[in-house]
């Protein structure tokens, strides 16, 4: 009892430092510093604004329509930089881990934290912009958290299983990417919902069932605008609701298993 | 396990698998399997390693590149996982495979020296507490807010060490670290592992090369060989029989190769390799001739580390004649003069007609002996002063 309590003090201590560290270093030598992680998703949302909203008339007939697309931005971003960053950690950490004994798994956490800090702070412009566009917020926005506690969770099971693979195969992260690239366009963050459905009404229920999409919707929903297919108003059955929460859990269950039972050897490996 | 014991070690083993070729791409995986590389060599670094250290003991871990050294370091702080076998840890443990770990020269030194603390497990509160001590240990005041890569590369081992040997642990393990510093840091050092050397609380395991080091601070030490133990006990032991198995090997170098009708030259020593001043030496000289030489023998006793000959001796003009194979028994008193020093003993065979060498024993062919006074105070080998070569006994007196 005593040494996990030792254990558990330590890994705190350490994950709040390692937290710490990656902060600061992150924007080591910038003008502009912290400004940039806001910044980011503000710029390349103004690209997708200008293409697909602008030009090619997204949206049209969808209230708050920008805003809707900067929230699924955020949440994207967040989960690319928390799986991608997750992934290269252990090997990113490669020195710490073959010098020092801690628990493995404090690198990854530690790596998609610094993503879950960019992610509320992006978070809390996105409710900024909202309200300057005239949302009514209604009490649904206390449910926003619980669904960035589910995608952070999600993105740390897949980062524990990507982590591992990546100690292994460095392909990984090649793989990872354009994977991702893909991704993008199978979930519904530029071409709403209810575009897809006018191709296919299977297709767009299918979007709905990854765990990312239906936390982009619930956000959108919880925060925007009611006018928003998420899983419970649109799949029809509410069984198949709980199919994405479904996914995160074996996710974590696999994730973390692989995780642990390789990280054992991860200081011999890399 | 007993409350006196700070570790045990018990029957640890610890191999690793490598690849024949190794595959960290999928392609390079895919390759190898086609072309069925798939098989991997096993390189046993540990095999059955037994020791216990006791609590207050300063202890020593030699041995060579490659011996085992660092990977059981790095399974006695936990960073690997042993085979099989069992280490019991008895209180915490800091350990130092190397100085400085993760330290980031784009943080200031204040930075590092928690975000170090933090590694080996202490809350910013617990370090607030050692900061002080760090600082004034490392003589790093007033640059503890600039960024680590502005100092100079002895400041950053200084701040590295002083946080190593300021943390308060009950075991603390260090690899290689001695001898970092001006010289006024290594004093200070110095009188640190001095204080430590009869501090009963703290446990420190040292990994090293440096035998004077083993010998001033340790109290007990093992050697390692290819996996195993081969001595253990005191340090005084231990480091001598590391000196010792380190000379011996110095140089496979090839005998004479010339061939001017002597060959098979080898000198075996009879009496033992570690002597002191009163002791008699005894060899045994063998070889065999192809023409009939007349020969004249002599021997040089070597100082190895200086490299120069100390003692010389030789037999009579043809002291051994003809054809055939020579065994010759040579025995010495060597003169109460030679201090502590490693030494070796060449061998030539002269044609005393022709007056020419014409064979001598090759280095790694040369008995090696070691000798150890026991008139002579310890205190100036420690500090790795240069001892004279010789030890003489004048007349002191006082007016």
């Amino acid at each position: 009892m005593k040494k996990f309590l030792g254990k558990y003090r330590y890994s705190r201590i350490l994950l709040k430092e390692l937290v710490k560290t990656d902060f600061k270093l992150r924007y080591q030598g910038s003008v502009l510093g912290y400004l940039w992680s806001v910044l980011k998703p503000l710029m390349l949302f103004a690209i997708l604004y200008v293409v697909f909203v602008r030009f090619l008339h997204f949206g049209a007939g969808i209230p708050h329509y920008a805003v809707s697309l900067l929230a699924a931005i955020v949440c994207w971003n967040f989960f690319a930089e928390a799986t991608g960053q997750g992934m290269q950690s252990v090997v990113v950490r490669g020195d710490l881990l073959r010098k020092i004994s801690f628990p493995k798994y404090i690198v990854v956490v530690s790596a998609t934290i610094s993503a879950l800090i960019n992610f509320v702070i992006n978070l809390a412009v996105v409710t900024v912009f909202a309200a300057l566009n005239g949302v009514v917020f209604r009490w649904t926005v206390l449910l926003v958290p619980l669904f960035v506690i589910e995608l952070y969770i999600f993105a740390v099971a897949v980062a524990f299983f990507l982590s591992t693979l990546y100690a292994k195969f460095r392909d990984i992260s090649h793989i990872w990417e354009v994977f991702m690239q893909g991704a993008f366009y199978v979930t519904p963050i530029i071409v709403p919902v209810s575009m897809i459905a006018s191709m296919s009404v299977v297709a767009s229920k299918i979007m709905l069932l990854s765990p990312v999409a239906q936390v982009i919707q619930d956000i959108r929903y919880s925060l925007i605008t009611a006018q928003t297919e998420t899983v419970w108003n649109y799949l029809g059955n509410h069984i198949f609701a709980f199919i994405p929460l479904v996914i995160v859990v074996i996710a974590l269950v696999v994730g973390s298993t692989i995780f642990r039972k390789n990280s054992k050897k991860f200081a011999e490996m890399i | 396990m007993k409350d006196n014991i700070a570790l045990e070690v018990k029957d640890l083993h610890k191999s690793f698998r490598l690849p024949k070729e190794h595959a960290s791409e999928i392609k390079r995986a895919f390759i190898n399997f086609i072309r069925g590389i798939r098989g991997y060599h096993k390189q046993t670094v540990l095999d059955g390693i037994s020791f216990t250290v006791k609590k207050g003991d300063f202890f020593g871990i030699v041995g060579k590149n490659g011996s085992g050294k660092s990977t059981m370091l790095k399974l006695i702080s936990g960073i690997y996982e042993p085979d099989s076998g069992m280490i019991n840890v008895n209180g915490s443990l800091v350990s130092f495979i190397e100085l400085g770990v993760g330290f980031n020269g784009e943080l200031t030194g204040h930075e590092n020296v928690y975000l170090n603390g933090a590694l080996m497990g202490f809350s910013v509160k617990e370090i607030d507490a050692m900061y002080d001590s760090i600082v004034d240990f490392a003589e790093l005041r007033d640059f503890m807010g600039q960024k680590l890569k502005n100092y100079s590369s002895g400041m950053q081992v200084r701040l590295a060490f002083s946080c190593a040997i300021r943390a308060k642990s009950d075991i603390l393990v260090l690899d290689e670290v001695l001898a970092v510093g001006d010289e006024a840091f290594q004093r200070k050092c110095n009188d640190y592992f001095e204080e430590m050397k009869d501090n009963n609380n703290k446990t420190i395991i040292l990994v090293t090369h440096n035998m004077a080091a083993v010998k001033q601070y340790c109290n007990k030490a093992l050697m390692l060989k290819d996996g195993k133990i081969i001595a253990l006990g005191s340090s005084e032991d231990v480091a001598d029989k590391y000196s010792f198995d380190n000379l011996q090997s110095v140089v496979e170098a090839k005998a004479s190769e010339l061939d001017l009708g002597v060959r098979d030259l080898k000198v075996k020593l009879l009496s033992p390799n570690r002597i002191n001043q009163t002791d008699k030496i005894s060899l045994r000289i063998t070889y065999k001739t192809t023409r009939d030489v007349s020969a004249r023998i002599d021997l040089s006793i070597f100082d190895a580390d200086r490299n120069v000959s100390l003692l010389y001796d030789e037999t009579t003009d043809a002291f051994a004649r003809g054809k055939g194979k020579h065994t010759i028994l040579y025995e010495c008193d060597l003169p109460r003069l030679i201090n502590d020093r490693q030494l070796i003993i060449y061998v030539a065979v002269n044609d005393s007609v022709a007056e020419e060498r014409i064979a001598y024993t090759a280095k790694a062919d040369s008995p090696v002996m070691l000798m150890r006074r026991n008139d002579v105070k310890k205190i100036d080998r420690k500090q790795e002063i240069p001892v004279g070569v010789v030890k003489i006994s004048g007349k002191w007196s006082k007016t």
